[in-house]
């Protein structure tokens, strides 16, 4: 590192993006050795403040400082010339590279004559600074989320990072990976690092940093020690009311089963059978969480069961009635409900409006299409019904949906597919990114469907989630449920264990 | 000062207009330039181009002669385009319409003299049209190729075959030696509108599928699912959308009015099977355009087709009277063309300059 500076200083940032204030008037410091906390809910302003940082976005109003001197960061490379640098919550690796070779691509003193060599050497002095093993001739594709984020950070740092960003970064963590990470950012802060660390997991920040900054609709919430605070303080700030989390209720156990798979074997993109013979039976009224970290196969356990890809070999039933060989239509027709994960590149078409949207997966079908043509009545009825009954803020059934909030487009994308009232709903991530209003509602919501006789198989990275709302959790890694336990004598750490690949025990075993 | 461009999510009416009107003012003016160039005052070139092809009663039924067939298979393509499936290859859907319809007009001309006959035509032309736009669809369903260049390569084949056909089988008896099929016989010509070569029946079509397009684009299942398709082939396929069905709807659909537009320059126009040049001069990629200035509404379609079809006809009307070479009136038309196809980016993105501080003013 060329010279070393000791105190970064955001003061009175504004950004606004059309109609929307994203930032008012936000001063953030952070000094050399220390970890700030910034925390909000989503679309508090924290990316664009963040963003402003790196210079992605331009401020309207404020000043940045690097002790006390203003800078102007107009692009990401001013930004890494100043010492700033920025792990994102979605690494961008290029992944059939080795860890060197991706390196060498990123470092601006790289010889032109065997870049990947010099690229090792560092990466080994790295290494031995801060603690780290990481094989640097490893192709990226074939790490870990933890290790493929190791890299960004290695990445950073080699480019001569001073003060580092760090934007969600556990959420692709299991626990151990995530007190790994600790461990290593408590070492780059003894080395005088500063570091702010983007999340909106309460008790994360409360372990890891020194000061909090809070977000509320762009505008600063508060800050306080951390010492000095707890989680409810910081939740107050952050939402600016007290909200109810629902909880799962213990009913009556039903044994009739609804749903399920045998021996269900799929491939997915990466590489050969990504689904190996996966078991599952889900009841009348209950919620199976399926927990796991991502990349797993959960995404194409859900996708091999909502019909989008071929099973290879294996069954899936719904109420006694063989699903495998139907297409996507013929399983909704079945009682079958999906609500994907990416709500805006499948689950909705953000150019649509609400009506044109609500109909997505209907207007095949009366009585949202009559011989072949459309009944835009009743869609728009639909979507009108939808906006009243999930409480979704939106300027009409006219509007289109990418002008909604996340959590407002993912509350319409759930009650579409439960205006049918399926038997089953297939779920996956249902409040990734989503305030924590609409998160309550959701939850809500899947719990009195599924009290109502819906069987639930819900797909999160979110053990709190899985954990309040679901009856039993099932655990995936490579391609296989190993593990399903009784979500009330369910333990974080046994089933964080065993996201990573421990060994299940005979009772643990599906 | 640095410029930064930024989209604009949902342009409006105004935006649109005042975007396509300034670049097509542009446009004239770049293109002036090469009248410039050429010794020729810009504005008397122009002002002949727009009087010949819409100031007298003779030039606009010629305008209109040459706007049915691009209206006809530009509306086939917007909805084609709008799906985001790429037929580049009406132009050769066209030509096999050509000659389906001239067969069956030579072999049933005799028994089916008038309407019935004229009817039989344009449908073995719209079959053919269909047909042949349902190759390259096929191949894109069965073996994954792209739907462009196989559509596009298909052109070079059809107008190969149609020069096989009229200097080798159909080579006419009575032409004369010229390469063209025998002529149609007379009861199987299209009335046209007094003292032009328009005739009405082909006009009607072409309304017609203006019309019918514009209410598949808008109140069908099938347009629906057009869009759908368009905007995402992830969520087609979460929807439920059979996207092979849908690719092969809309491919033969337009090869199916490029057939119709065939028949027409056949029983319309030509009465014979002549050059491929002759018989389209290339209307199929002309409509391409048309699709787009449109913005891929088939009903916009019209407009645009009368805007092609008049700067067709005005340079036909320069070239003879301002003695300037062809190739001086296809630069002048390219030139108005790219500032339209610029001004697209226009309309969907707004110009902010930035301070040299680096933020916006």
């Amino acid at each position: 590192m060329t010279s070393r500076t000791q105190r970064l200083e955001m003061r009175g940032i504004s950004k606004r993006f059309g109609d929307i204030q994203a930032n008012i008037g936000i001063d953030l410091s952070v000094s050399a050795g220390e970890v700030v906390g910034l925390l909000g809910e989503n679309g508090a302003g924290k990316s664009t403040l963040m963003n402003i940082l790196f210079g992605l976005h331009q401020p309207d109003a404020g000043t940045i400082s690097i002790d006390g001197v203003p800078v102007s960061v107009t692009s990401p490379r001013a930004a890494r010339d100043l010492g700033i640098g920025m792990v994102h919550q979605h690494f961008m690796l290029v992944s059939n590279h080795t860890v060197a070779e991706h390196l060498a691509l990123a470092l601006p003193d790289a010889p032109f004559w065997n870049p990947v060599r010099h690229a090792r050497e560092r990466i080994r002095a790295f290494e031995a600074r801060y603690g780290f093993a990481i094989d640097p001739d490893a192709v990226v594709a074939t790490l870990s989320a933890g290790e493929q984020q190791r890299v960004e950070l290695l990445k950073a740092l080699m480019t001569g990072a001073q003060w580092l960003v760090l934007d969600e970064p556990t959420s692709v963590l299991t626990p151990r990976e995530a007190d790994d990470l600790f461990a290593l950012l408590r070492r780059m802060t003894d080395e005088g690092h500063g570091i702010i660390f983007i999340s909106h997991k309460l008790d994360e920040v409360l372990a890891l940093t020194s000061r909090v900054v809070v977000l509320r609709h762009g505008r600063p919430a508060g800050s306080c020690i951390t010492h000095d605070t707890d989680q409810e303080t910081l939740a107050r700030l952050m939402i600016g009311r007290q909200i109810d989390r629902p909880r799962r209720k213990l009913m009556n156990p039903r044994d009739r089963v609804v749903f399920e798979l045998s021996d269900l074997t799929a491939t997915g993109h990466r590489g050969p059978a990504t689904l190996e013979n996966v078991n599952l039976q889900v009841h009348e009224g209950e919620i199976l969480g399926i927990a796991g970290i991502a990349g797993n196969g959960q995404r194409e356990l859900l996708e091999t069961i909502a019909g989008l890809r071929p099973a290879t070999t294996g069954t899936i039933r719904l109420d006694g009635v063989d699903l495998t060989a139907l297409g996507t239509r013929a399983r909704t027709a079945a009682g079958m409900a999906f609500v994907p994960e990416d709500r805006l590149q499948s689950g909705t078409i953000p150019a649509f409006s609400l009506t044109d949207n609500a109909i997505l997966r209907d207007a095949h079908r009366a009585p949202f299409s009559t011989k072949g043509f459309l009944s835009t009545d009743r869609a728009r009825e639909r979507a009108q019904r939808l906006i009243t009954e999930y409480e979704i803020a939106a300027p009409g059934p006219h509007a289109p949906i990418r002008t909604l909030s996340g959590g407002n487009i993912q509350k319409f994308l759930l009650g579409r597919e439960l205006d049918a009232a399926p038997k089953l709903l297939l779920a996956a991530h249902p409040t990734y990114g989503v305030d924590i209003a609409a998160a309550a509602l959701i939850h809500r919501v899947l719990l009195d469907r599924s009290e109502a006789g819906a069987a639930i198989l819900l797909v999160s990275e979110d053990l709190d989630e899985l954990l309040t709302i679901s009856d039993r959790i099932g655990v995936m890694f490579r391609g296989k449920i190993r593990a399903v336990l009784p979500a009330a004598r369910a333990d974080r750490n046994r089933i964080g264990l065993l996201m990573g690949g421990a060994e299940p025990t005979p009772e643990e075993r599906p | 000062m640095k410029l930064r461009s930024v989209p604009v999510t949902s342009p409006g009416t105004l935006r649109i207009t005042v975007c396509m009107a300034a670049s097509i003012a542009a446009g004239l003016t770049l293109g002036g330039l090469v009248f410039l160039l050429m010794g020729i005052p810009p504005v008397t070139a122009m002002v002949k181009m727009a009087t010949g092809s819409f100031g007298s009663w003779y030039g606009f039924k010629e305008t209109v002669t040459k706007a049915v067939p691009l209206t006809l298979i530009g509306a086939g393509l917007a909805l084609c385009f709008r799906a985001r499936v790429w037929n580049i290859g009406a132009e050769g859907q066209l030509l096999f319409g050509a000659v389906a319809a001239t067969c069956v007009g030579l072999h049933l001309g005799p028994t089916f003299a008038g309407w019935s006959g004229i009817l039989l035509m344009f449908a073995a032309g719209a079959a053919a049209g269909g047909a042949w736009a349902a190759v390259p669809a096929l191949m894109r369903i069965r073996w994954g190729v792209n739907e462009a260049v196989s559509s596009l390569l298909l052109n070079y084949v059809a107008a190969e075959f149609v020069q096989y056909l009229i200097y080798g089988p159909l080579k006419g008896k009575t032409q004369f030696g010229f390469p063209y099929s025998d002529d149609l016989p007379s009861a199987l010509w299209l009335p046209t509108f007094y003292g032009s070569r328009l005739s009405w029946f082909p006009l009607v079509l072409a309304v017609s599928a203006v019309v019918v397009l514009t209410l598949i684009s808008n109140r069908t299942r099938f347009g629906y699912d057009v869009r759908v398709v368009g905007e995402n082939p992830a969520a087609a396929m979460y929807a439920g959308i059979p996207l092979g069905r849908t690719v092969l709807s809309l491919m033969a659909l337009s090869g199916i009015l490029a057939g119709i537009a065939g028949s027409s320059e056949i029983a319309g126009l030509h009465h014979h099977l002549t050059y491929p040049w002759s018989i389209s001069s290339g209307y199929g990629f002309t409509a391409i355009l048309t699709a787009f200035l449109a913005r891929l509404h088939p009903g916009w379609t019209w407009l645009s087709a009368l805007l092609f079809g008049g700067l067709l006809v005005g340079g036909d009307i320069i070239q003879t009277s301002l003695g300037l070479p062809f190739a001086t009136v296809n630069i002048f038309n390219g030139l108005v063309l790219v500032a339209i196809l610029a001004g697209e980016y226009l309309i969907s993105h707004r110009i902010i300059r930035l301070s040299p501080a680096g933020g916006p003013r």
